[in-house]
């Protein structure tokens, strides 16, 4: 009987078990720790096969003898339900532990121990662990690519600015709430766009921008005075139209004089590169291709032949193409179809091509999430008297975008991780600039610290924004 | 001579091949309340669907508060905002909160101011006696205060009209009287309303005026007393052998 009992551990020998349990399983990571940790076997005096299972095996016997149920050891019963619940299970464990303890002494030397932090030269790296030096004497070119270093406060400027702009919402009163969707779809990646184009690039043309301010102040000022059954038209049309009014009519002569004045030095987005170039095609990306997909995914539903066949075509045109091509497309083939005088930036022609190609998947993942939506809730709207664009924006979008926030999340992360492709028109962002710097002569033989470094760096990137959407499902949980 | 809110003449509809409303002839007198009652499938919903186009009919003429229903669209959404509708699913809007639900319409389609609108809902919440509910979302709420908040989502429009399909058809029985109370209240306050149901004793309570539908046509169409008394067709007289 004695027998069957320690095969079959209960309740009643309880402490037994669980003393006897316990010290044979940390005996097994023990013995795994100083052989991984100190290079001792403390098994050598048996056969070799039996030495090298024998963690395994008195490991396996420990977390067979402390799997009790209900024992009533809050820890014991945790540990059982969540690495032991069985046989195979208790292996599982055991060998990811092991797995872990046997991995961490080479890591940890290559990342630190033997790894060299000091140094501006490639001599200065004589260990066997990575050589961070690297990745210190050229942070800077790896953040802001070839931007003169004299001028690169200009893009800390610009991303402050923007991400003040950005967290506006989080400030907003009551009153200018139902303007936010306005404001975080169409105003703000316009101010961000000049900002960042103009104020990075500086030269003459920042003038463009003083313009565009011009007009915002001017129409700011009108708003105060139209009733506000008007407002939402009001703040799409005027600036745009005193903008304009402002650039070819009545300054037009005065301006060009001074827009020539050089307010920056001119830096040409050939220089762009760096992380700082991966944030800004990313984030522009990222605000261009959301309402283009949304009204696509729109038009793919819409009753309209026209409108249906031609968001159609689009989506599966540009689903259909490789990304590299259409990168490709857009720095060769697109310029020859331009008239000879005009010249579109080859910066913002990539932004525009990853926008639509980008813009094809969100609308496909949107038009997901207007699929899932019932009938019923056309129906009500319907019923209640709204027209297409109310029923749309008030009761179908925020039901549907909510619930396709993890694919939203998932062709943005993909996209941010796409970015490194504009290298093929030879924008280098963060990875470019790697490979552009592991083939320095001096600088031989460090490709990995930096394919590491910006790993940690996209890790980071993505981690967050994974982080902010599964946080934005929790903020619009509403149902049950 | 009674004041016709709406006239249905000569109205067909096909879904595809399938004819599922045939030679449809209906008046309705303001202030009438009238029950729509018959098996599965016979095309009842379809019919009040009808009247404020979330189905479009093919032949003949649906005229509703002397405006007939056509393909021109600005026309149609001011019909739906004269005519309420509550639906079997409720279908309320579950991302709003019940207040919200009762306001969007009022405050976006009528352009009422939000103070206005929200007193409107809490006084049609108040009648349906669940303003205790209104800052709930609709998922908190039972299946019954569910259906009363849409009915008083529905009467935040001030409709001339009120449809109700099949109301009560997805709750329990003790939820289903609470929302037939909500519906006879509504009823002697004096709306005009038109009902699918299968709840005799509020169509026995309630009504004018009781249709009998069948495979797409009106079988019968008579005062309330006179159809449970003395229905005519064999059709109803089976019908209502089984459901009484």
């Amino acid at each position: 009987m004695n027998k069957l009992n320690f095969l079959s551990p209960d309740k009643n020998n309880l402490y037994a078990y669980l003393y006897s349990g316990i010290s044979l399983f940390f005996l097994s990571i023990l013995i795994v720790f100083l052989n991984s940790f100190f290079s001792l076997d403390l098994t050598s005096f048996l056969p070799g096969t039996i030495s090298y299972f024998l963690p395994l095996i008195i490991g396996f016997i420990g977390l067979h003898l402390i799997r009790i149920e209900y024992s009533g050891i809050k820890f014991l019963d945790i540990t059982n339900k969540n690495i032991n619940t069985n046989k195979f299970n208790a292996l599982l464990s055991l060998l990811i532990i092991f797995a872990v303890i046997k991995s961490l002494p080479p890591l940890l030397s290559w990342f630190i121990i033997d790894a060299n932090f000091a140094g501006d030269s490639k001599d200065a790296c004589s260990g066997s662990g990575a050589c961070w030096a690297y990745i210190k004497t050229w942070f800077n070119r790896f953040m802001y690519g070839m931007y003169p270093n004299a001028e690169q406060w200009r893009i800390n400027l610009s991303f402050i600015a923007l991400a003040f702009l950005g967290g506006v919402g989080f400030f907003a009163t009551e009153k200018f709430k139902k303007y936010l969707t306005l404001y975080y779809v169409v105003i703000y990646p316009i101010i961000a766009f000049l900002f960042i184009f103009f104020f990075i690039s500086g030269g003459p043309i920042f003038f463009d921008f003083s313009y565009g301010i011009i007009a915002a102040v001017i129409s700011i000022i009108i708003g105060f005075f139209i009733p506000s059954k008007f407002k939402m038209y009001y703040f799409l049309i005027i600036p745009i139209t005193i903008y304009i009014l402002l650039k070819y009519i009545f300054f037009y002569e005065e301006l060009i004089e001074l827009g020539k004045i050089q307010a920056f030095e001119w830096v040409e987005t050939g220089a762009w590169g760096g992380l700082s170039l991966t944030f800004i095609v990313s984030f522009f990306c990222l605000i261009f291709c959301f309402p283009v997909g949304l009204f696509l995914s729109l038009g793919r539903r819409s009753d309209l032949p026209i409108i249906k066949y031609i968001s159609i075509g689009f989506i599966e045109f540009w689903r259909g193409v490789p990304l590299i091509t259409v990168l490709f497309m857009s720095s060769v083939m697109f310029p020859m179809f331009l008239p000879e005088d005009m010249f579109i930036d080859k910066l913002v022609r990539v932004i525009i091509a990853i926008s639509l190609f980008e813009a094809a998947y969100v609308a496909e993942v949107i038009r997901g999430g207007l699929q899932a939506l019932p009938r019923g809730q056309y129906d009500a709207a319907k019923s209640l008297g709204m027209g297409y664009w109310k029923m749309h924006i008030f009761v179908i979008l925020p039901q549907a975008l909510k619930l396709v926030i993890p694919g939203i999340a998932n062709t943005f992360l993909a996209l941010v991780k796409d970015t490194p492709l504009i290298f093929v028109v030879g924008l280098l962002e963060i990875v470019g600039m790697l490979n552009l710097a592991k083939t320095n002569p001096e600088w031989l033989g460090f490709a990995m610290e930096g394919y590491v470094f910006a790993s940690i760096v996209f890790f980071i990137i993505c981690y967050a924004m994974s982080k902010y959407s599964y946080n934005l499902e929790q903020k619009y949980k509403t149902e049950r | 001579m009674p004041d016709k809110i709406i006239q249905i003449k000569e109205m067909n509809k096909w879904f595809g091949d399938f004819q599922v409303l045939k030679n449809i002839n209906l008046d309705v007198e303001k202030n009438k309340k009238i029950v729509v009652c018959g098996p599965s499938g016979s095309g009842k919903s379809t019919l009040i669907r009808c009247i404020n186009r979330l189905e479009e009919h093919q032949e003949g003429s649906i005229v509703v508060d002397g405006t007939e229903l056509t393909e021109e669209t600005k026309n149609i959404e001011h019909i739906r905002a004269e005519v309420g509708m509550v639906f079997q699913q409720f279908n309320l809007f579950p991302h709003l909160s019940i207040l919200d639900n009762c306001t969007l319409a009022p405050i976006w389609v009528k352009k009422m101011p939000k103070k206005d609108a929200e007193a409107l809902a809490l006084k049609h919440l108040e009648k349906v006696q669940i303003a205790d509910q209104a800052y709930k979302y609709p998922g908190q709420l039972s299946g019954g205060q569910q259906q009363r908040c849409a009915i008083a989502r529905a009467l935040c429009m001030e409709p001339k009209i009120m449809l109700f399909d099949e109301p009560t058809s997805a709750l329990d029985p003790e939820m289903i009287k609470e929302v037939l109370d909500a519906m006879v209240n509504l009823a002697k306050a004096g709306m005009t309303m038109i009902v699918v149901t299968h709840e005799m004793g509020f169509a026995k309570e309630v009504a004018d005026e009781v249709i009998f539908m069948d495979e797409g046509m009106i079988v019968e169409q008579a005062e309330t007393k006179e159809f449970f008394a003395n229905p005519k067709s064999d059709r109803t007289k089976l019908f209502l052998s089984q459901i009484l």
